[in-house]
């Protein structure tokens, strides 16, 4: 690319060449550099295309997750239904479960298209309550088991539209498709469609995508991160908690205090080689070690943290030594100078300058912690939980889910609903994962600022 | 603390030993870097509260005996010290020797100002903290106008103590790093070339401070600048290939000396 030495082209004798006349060995020199500037901008091009590309297609699936339909209606918690007893105990309002309370909801939507004089022609009841999610009796009942002094009121509930009907108002079911669709009909959308009008059909923000746990196949509507996010959220502050200071006090022992001699050599080549190691194998570690061996609990969030801890490790040790080597050995030597031993000039000199360069590295192991999913596969962290765990420090025990196991767990279902969910999902991780770039970015910017 | 900083900082009948007798005193001094022999068999007197250069061309070993002299040699790895240098008739490699405790009598400036990277306040605090030479804030104040005074830098810094030492410009930080060695009130100042990032303005300020600071510190200093040597120092040593060619007076070194080599490389005929 650049050409050193020309051989066989004597020199040129300059003296008497006018210097407004390009030579042609300029000349050369100017087009190879005009070549290398043109391919780094289209390799910059080829980048930039490729991200927006990226994030248009996630962001045209996903954005509409976070919009919701919902129904509103007024449900009579009738009293005859839901505690025939009338001793208002909860072991046997328990005894009713959602099939007891989905009458309730068919009523009230009875009621209500009659108040509004709302009616499709060729429908039966039953076939305007599949307008309704199949997980609204279950609210109702949780709504109801929380507080049983609700029974006998006539209570105003947000109910989630069916799948279906949800998907109508995101494009992603028209009136032809639903011809084909065994689980919705053109006269329900047209039901649909009044009931907007009506003012009881409504689309708003889905703050449920973010707190709800996960739903069962034929309920997409009804699924959300919520389990997801903790156990996420569990897992970082293991891997945070753990591998900072090991990694930190792993690199500051390696690269100040030990002995230069082979066996540092080779531990040095070994964590290199980790950090190179498919993250499956560190699956497959904490399947074998932790939950066999060690006889921790699945699908927990102990266990992963403790796998990605393992993964996150190399990153940071190698990130740690590169700062710490890139502090100017003038300030050892100047701590040194004034009788500071060792690990005073470590730690009051030497570490305070690596620490941007070690946090940024840190933050971007917990990066690749957060987006990573093939070790949370085998140590059962894509079971379906609808339980939240408990908080920390029990909860790191209790089933969890994580952000990125929770994209793959809803590509792998059927209802193309899940598909509009995983992409909100990927929004979200990304959404994470910028944010933690930018506390990197902030980070960086205070400690730097300390000259 | 207090009085135990004045006594050595001002003079200390009992301990200080006469003109006659060596502060430092080097025997059959031997380095090697791995399988290089880098210091050839030296043996070197070195008188309390004067100036000593050593001068000799680059790499002929005059900054690694100069390290030896703190033990700074310590921290590289391969470098291996054979001999006997004794400070005070103390042999500082002894065995029982701690480095950390040597350096805290044996201060160093380098070659290159490297104050650190905070307030011109801690890098002269930082040397008294770490040593526990003052029990209360006010205390280490003291320390540190002392310190800075002594480094003749008061003046410059003393409204804006809180700000970075690394904002100062070169002479200034290279005093600042001198202030910062003064500071932990050692016996004997070692320098490397102290001089050699400074422009002559700020050598000159340097040069007048390392004359007063020979009142009360032994200092040995490294020097590629002849005149500066001449300037500086009552002792100069020669070095070359790792080998002592010559002490003496500095008068006599620069007049008449003893060594055709020494007289070559002052003429400029090598190095």
């Amino acid at each position: 690319m650049t050409d050193v030495t020309v051989f066989g082209n004597p020199a040129v004798p300059t003296k008497g060449k006018s210097l407004l006349a390009l030579d042609e060995r300029t000349r050369r020199r100017n087009n190879a550099e005009a070549r290398f500037r043109l391919m780094g901008k289209i390799a910059v091009a080829i980048g930039i295309v490729a991200l927006i590309g990226l994030l248009l297609s996630i962001l045209s699936n996903g954005l509409s997750s976070f919009q919701q339909t919902y129904i509103t209606l007024n449900v009579n918690l009738d009293a005859a239904v839901l505690d025939k007893a009338g001793d208002r105990k909860p072991e046997n309002i328990a005894k009713v479960s959602t099939f007891g309370y989905a009458p309730l909801i068919e009523k009230a939507l009875r009621d209500a298209m009659a108040q509004k004089g709302i009616a499709v022609d060729g429908m039966n009841a039953k076939a305007a309550a599949e307008l309704i999610s199949k997980e609204a009796p279950a609210d109702l009942r949780r709504f109801v088991l929380a507080d049983p002094s609700v029974i006998g009121q006539t209570h105003s509930f947000d109910l989630l539209a069916a799948g279906r009907i949800d998907g109508y108002y995101k494009g992603r079911v028209t009136m032809e498709s639903a011809k084909l669709d065994r689980n919705t009909s053109p006269e329900q959308l047209m039901l649909a469609d009044k009931l907007k009008e009506a003012g009881i059909l409504t689309t708003r923000f889905n703050w449920s995508f973010f707190t709800a746990p996960d739903a069962s196949d034929t309920r997409p509507e009804a699924a959300g991160l919520g389990i997801a996010v903790i156990g996420s959220a569990y897992m970082m502050l293991i891997v945070f908690v753990l591998s900072l200071p090991i990694g930190v006090a792993a690199s500051i022992y390696l690269e100040e205090f030990a002995p230069q001699n082979r066996f540092t050599d080779l531990i040095e080549v070994n964590i290199s080689n980790l950090a190179a190691v498919p993250s499956i194998v560190f699956g497959i570690l904490g399947l074998a070690v932790l939950i066999n061996f060690f006889g921790l609990p699945q699908s927990a969030p102990v266990v992963g943290g403790l796998v990605l801890t393992l993964m996150t490790l190399p990153t940071i040790i190698i990130a740690t030594r590169a700062a710490l080597k890139a502090v100017p050995p003038s300030i050892r030597d100047a701590a040194l100078g004034v009788g500071a031993s060792k690990m005073q000039s470590i730690f009051h000199h030497v570490l305070p300058l690596a620490m941007p360069g070690i946090l940024t590295g840190t933050i971007i192991g917990l990066a690749r912690a957060l987006g990573e999913t093939a070790p949370l596969l085998l140590i059962g962290m894509v079971a379906f939980v609808r339980e939240y765990p408990a908080g920390p420090p029990d909860g790191f025990f209790d089933p969890a889910s994580a952000l990125p196991v929770q994209v793959y767990n809803w590509t792998q279902r059927g209802d193309p609903a899940f598909v509009e969910r995983a992409s909100g999902a990927i929004i979200v991780l990304l959404v994470f994962l910028i944010l933690m770039n930018l506390v990197a970015i902030i980070l960086r910017r205070r400690f730097e600022r300390r000259w | 603390m207090m009085n135990n900083i004045s006594t050595t900082m001002t003079t200390t009948p009992t301990k200080a030993p006469a003109m006659n007798e060596p502060k430092i005193s080097a025997r059959n001094v031997q380095v090697y870097y791995g399988e290089k022999h880098a210091i050839k068999d030296v043996n070197i007197d070195i008188r309390p509260r004067s100036v000593t250069a050593f001068i000799g061309p680059s790499g002929c070993g005059k900054s690694t005996f100069l390290r030896c002299i703190n033990r700074m040699n310590d921290t590289i790895a391969n470098c291996r010290v054979e001999g006997n240098i004794s400070i005070d008739s103390e042999n500082i490699y002894d065995p029982k020797v701690d480095p950390v405790q040597l350096r805290a009598k044996v201060g160093m400036v380098f070659q290159k100002p490297n104050p650190f990277p905070k307030s011109i306040y801690e890098n002269v605090a930082y040397g008294p903290r770490i040593h526990g030479l003052a029990r209360k804030k006010s205390e280490l104040d003291d320390i540190v106008s002392s310190a800075l005074q002594k480094a003749g830098l008061w003046g410059e810094v003393k409204d804006r103590l809180d700000s970075p030492g690394t904002g100062l410009s070169g002479g200034q930080q290279q005093r600042l790093c001198i202030a910062r060695a003064v500071a932990v009130s050692p016996e004997v100042i070692l320098m490397d070339e102290p001089c050699s990032a400074l422009d002559p303005i700020a050598t000159a300020k340097v040069e007048e401070l390392i004359h007063e600071l020979r009142e009360n510190f032994t200092i040995v200093i490294v020097t590629h600048s002849m005149q500066q040597a001449a300037r500086v120092s009552q002792r100069t040593a020669m070095f070359h290939l790792g080998n002592l060619v010559e002490e003496n007076d500095t008068d006599k070194m620069f007049t008449n000396p003893d060594d055709q080599r020494t007289q070559d490389y002052i003429m400029g005929r090598f190095g």
